[in-house]
């Protein structure tokens, strides 16, 4: 397998009840890559997001970080886990930042940033706080350290959780919709940070609503619609020139909307 | 009889009513958050048993508990009980008791807490332990606190219930000494008692509810 792959995805299938919200999804993410995942509510994007960080088991398929095994189609032909040591292990591979922040309201933002460094990878305090303070100064928050999230806006409480994140130092990172819990001016700042993430080679998978963002900073687009991923490749081709019927149609009620 | 000297005589009582009360909060306090887990169990016959307990804690009168602890080992099992089980019985009853009002508190407070809360401590790494001690229980905490000042403030005055079993605590040693005196006055020094003690700890849970104001 390509040393390189840090995330690969495999026919993955997974439906609540009688509804089939991911129906055999394959895709695969390489060092530096930047993949953004778009198409309608409902279509199995956040589902899929949340199947890659286990926050969601799979029915089948496999899922696999650097070539080590999350969890693989047994012989009953239903996913199997992998035990749970190994799955802490794998689950330091990634980081998460999702829509509604979920940054711990009685921590302050520094105290946001440092507690699971220290109680999860058993980082000395000081490392953690000097490591959280130079990212919270690139993310233009050396001034907040002490404040808790209520005291911030929604645009610098999902910078503190990408700093969060980004503290565990994870090979990969998840975004789930970072702007839509955001008012209009304030989803900019939040997506210059990502775009800077980007300029840096962070490998990341964004799902998210703004088309002109994945366009200027995605590596590849994926679209996704009724629990399939419909085409896939470069924002040129799959915003610019798709081929598909059906992307064609979301783009065109999608260009309406913003117009 | 001077006014003095019954407050005088009242004081042994008012210590021992200060010691239930410590000794309550101490054990149900703890023993309330086991109950909430036992409440919210994925196992059926176990949430069923923690159910039906908190249902009978809170469905029967405090004053039947206290005598059906105490008299009960003799009643039912004709075990013979010394006079120092008195205390006891006393204890294990408020505890009992109160820890089932706890369990509901702790309960309403765990379940109001966002999944995403869980969620983002899981992708992080915590474990179980560390998720509950480190990131839900000090939320918790926070929002029950009102809840549990009212349960408090509610137990002081409780612990007057132990006349029933003739427990010499503030109002058995008030009652007794109304009786010999044919005065009302150690009433009203029993009063004044769990008015002021009462009011010392509104005041200290307020301060409580303040400092925990610190987040939102």
């Amino acid at each position: 397998m390509d040393a390189d792959v840090i995330l690969e995805m495999k026919d993955i299938k997974k439906s609540f009840g009688e509804l089939d919200v991911l129906n055999g999804i394959s895709l695969s993410v390489r060092r530096g890559e930047v993949l953004a995942v778009i198409g309608p509510s409902g279509g199995g994007k956040s589902t899929l997001l949340r199947c890659a960080t286990l926050l969601e088991t799979i029915d089948s398929g496999a899922i696999r970080y650097l070539g080590e095994t999350a969890a693989d189609t047994g012989v009953e032909g239903s996913a199997v886990y992998a035990p749970i040591e190994k799955l802490r292990k794998i689950r330091s591979y990634f980081g998460l930042v999702f829509q509604n922040f979920n940054l711990f309201p009685h921590y302050s933002v520094l105290k946001n940033v440092t507690d699971a460094p220290v109680v999860v990878q058993k980082c000395s305090k000081r490392e953690a706080e000097e490591k959280g303070r130079a990212l919270l100064k690139k993310m233009g928050l050396e001034d907040k350290e002490t404040y808790y999230p209520s005291q911030l806006s929604g645009g610098q409480q999902q910078r503190v959780s990408i700093v969060r994140a980004l503290a565990m130092e994870p090979q990969i990172l998840f975004f789930d919709e970072p702007t839509s819990a955001l008012d209009p001016e304030l989803t900019g700042e939040v997506l210059k940070v990502i775009r800077q993430l980007a300029d840096e080679h962070m490998t990341m998978v964004i799902v998210t609503h703004e088309m002109a963002f994945a366009r200027a900073v995605a590596d590849t687009v994926v679209f996704m619609d009724g629990g399939v991923i419909v085409e896939q490749g470069p924002p040129e081709q799959v915003l610019g020139a798709p081929r598909e019927e059906r992307t064609r149609q979301f783009l065109a009620r999608y260009s309406e909307k913003e117009a | 009889m001077s006014f003095l000297t019954i407050l005088e005589q009242l004081t042994p009582g008012m210590w021992r009513s200060m010691l239930i009360f410590f000794l309550t909060l101490l054990f149900s306090l703890p023993l309330g958050l086991a109950v909430a887990f036992g409440r919210m169990s994925k196992c059926t016959p176990w949430r069923w048993l923690i159910k039906a307990y908190i249902s009978i804690m809170r469905g029967t009168p405090l004053m039947l508990q206290l005598m059906v602890v105490y008299y009960g080992p003799f009643y039912i099992f004709g075990v013979s009980i010394s006079s120092g089980y008195k205390f006891y019985a006393v204890i294990i009853a408020f505890v009992v008791n109160y820890a089932a009002y706890f369990a509901e508190i702790y309960r309403g407070g765990i379940e109001s807490i966002a999944v995403g809360q869980y969620e983002a401590a899981e992708v992080l790494g915590y474990t179980k332990n560390q998720t509950f001690f480190r990131i839900i229980l000090p939320q918790v905490i926070k929002r029950i606190l009102p809840s549990i000042t009212n349960e408090i403030i509610t137990l002081i005055k409780d612990t007057s219930l132990s006349f029933v079993i003739t427990y010499m605590e503030m109002f058995t040693t008030a009652r007794q000494i109304a009786a010999s005196q044919s005065s009302v006055l150690p009433f009203v020094g029993a009063a004044v008692f769990y008015y002021v003690f009462n009011l010392i700890v509104a005041v200290l849970m307020e301060k409580a509810e303040k400092r925990a104001a610190y987040f939102e």
